[in-house]
């Protein structure tokens, strides 16, 4: 990460040197700031919110009984948690609503995710575990099963047919998460 | 359309309302769930603030220098050997950077090639099997203090190089 950051940085910069957009470089490092804060101020609200929902599902068991139903998928990825473990259950609220298309539910759960994985760590281990691993090669691999933003910009732009998109994107991601499965078994075999 | 639409629209509020219910009926302290709830999302969007601050300077840079568009040419050159369009190349390349810069490079795809080209339908599906990597390995591993991400980045590479061939094969079939 550190590598992939400071050459981004420093490619950048040395590229704009090369074409002479250095101007272009401190107003857009200007701009890259204002959209990072309203951003923020922006996942703010929206974070807060879909956490809070969340905590209510928990509370009142709805997260508990779907986690039953996803436990065939839960443990066939991850064997190492424990029954009782709460990763389990963002786990799977994590992957229902990328499913769903609900990002920002996504993320407040994946990170509560991320946080229950590590305690089952060491807590001064650097390294990410294979349950983290496997978590976010599922996680990019892309779950959502309607593309709706894609939709909606086209028909935006005059597509004919804009859901035609639905079965080949329902094809392509299921292929991409298919692999990320594959590796990941391979992978956390290895060990 | 209209029912996707319906239906995409219906699920936010209809989820909320579901769970908010559910939470009632069982006895849950739904309020003070929120709440609680509510004050570890704010915490947490505190705590990615430094990260996402990173993250978007770099790639910000990466942006407007003109390098990250550069590299997607450049790669798009040598994809016209192999069935794929050039222009559709980068926006592969940016997703895994920028969701909003890809979807901007998708709409230029849209006005020039229009939605139902092999172009455009070839754009729209690399942006269904894609997410970003560089954002979401960062901002996960960030939180919890995790340097080293092991085989999570070829991992989820492979997987978005399955995801392209196939878009490229539905494209061509």
């Amino acid at each position: 990460m550190n590598i992939i950051w400071g050459i981004m940085i420093i490619g950048g910069i040395v590229y704009a040197a090369l074409t002479g957009r250095m101007s272009d470089i401190s107003d857009g490092i200007m701009n890259s700031m204002k959209d990072a804060v309203s951003l923020s101020i922006t996942m703010l609200g929206i974070m807060s919110f879909w956490s809070g929902i969340m905590e209510i599902a928990a509370d009142s068991g709805i997260i508990k009984s779907m986690t039953k139903k996803m436990s065939v998928i839960i443990n066939f990825f991850f064997p190492n948690i424990p029954k009782e473990n709460k990763a389990r259950e963002y786990i799977s609220s994590n992957f229902i609503a990328n499913m769903c298309g609900l990002s920002w539910a996504a993320t407040a759960s994946g990170l509560s995710a991320m946080r229950e994985l590590k305690k089952m760590q060491n807590p001064n281990e650097v390294r990410a575990s294979d349950e983290m691993c496997t978590f976010l090669v599922l996680n990019i691999s892309s779950l959502q099963l309607i593309p709706i933003n894609i939709i909606a910009y086209r028909s935006q732009y005059g597509s004919v047919n804009p859901w035609g998109i639905i079965l080949p994107g329902l094809i392509a991601t299921t292929a991409s998460t298919l692999a990320a499965a594959i590796f990941c078994r391979i992978r956390c075999r290895k060990q | 359309m209209n029912i996707v639409k319906y239906l995409s629209e219906l699920i936010i509020p209809l989820m909320v309302s579901t769970i908010v219910l559910n939470g009632l009926l069982n006895k849950t302290d739904v309020y003070e769930s929120f709440v609680r709830g509510a004050k570890t999302g704010a915490k947490t969007v505190i705590g990615v603030f430094p990260t996402l601050v990173g993250l978007m300077a770099a790639v910000g840079i990466m942006r407007d220098s003109g390098l990250l568009n550069a590299i997607g040419q450049t790669v798009g050159r040598i994809s016209e050997y192999i069935m794929v369009p050039g222009a559709v190349v980068p926006v592969m390349i940016v997703k895994l950077f920028s969701a909003s810069a890809a979807t901007g490079l998708v709409l230029d795809i849209f006005r020039e090639y229009g939605t139902d080209s092999c172009e455009g339908l070839m754009a729209s599906l690399f942006m269904c099997c894609s997410e970003t990597l560089f954002y979401t390995v960062s901002m996960y591993c960030m939180e919890i203090k995790v340097k080293k991400t092991r085989w999570i980045i070829p991992g989820a590479l492979f997987s978005l190089g399955i995801g392209t061939i196939v878009s490229i094969i539905l494209c061509n079939m």
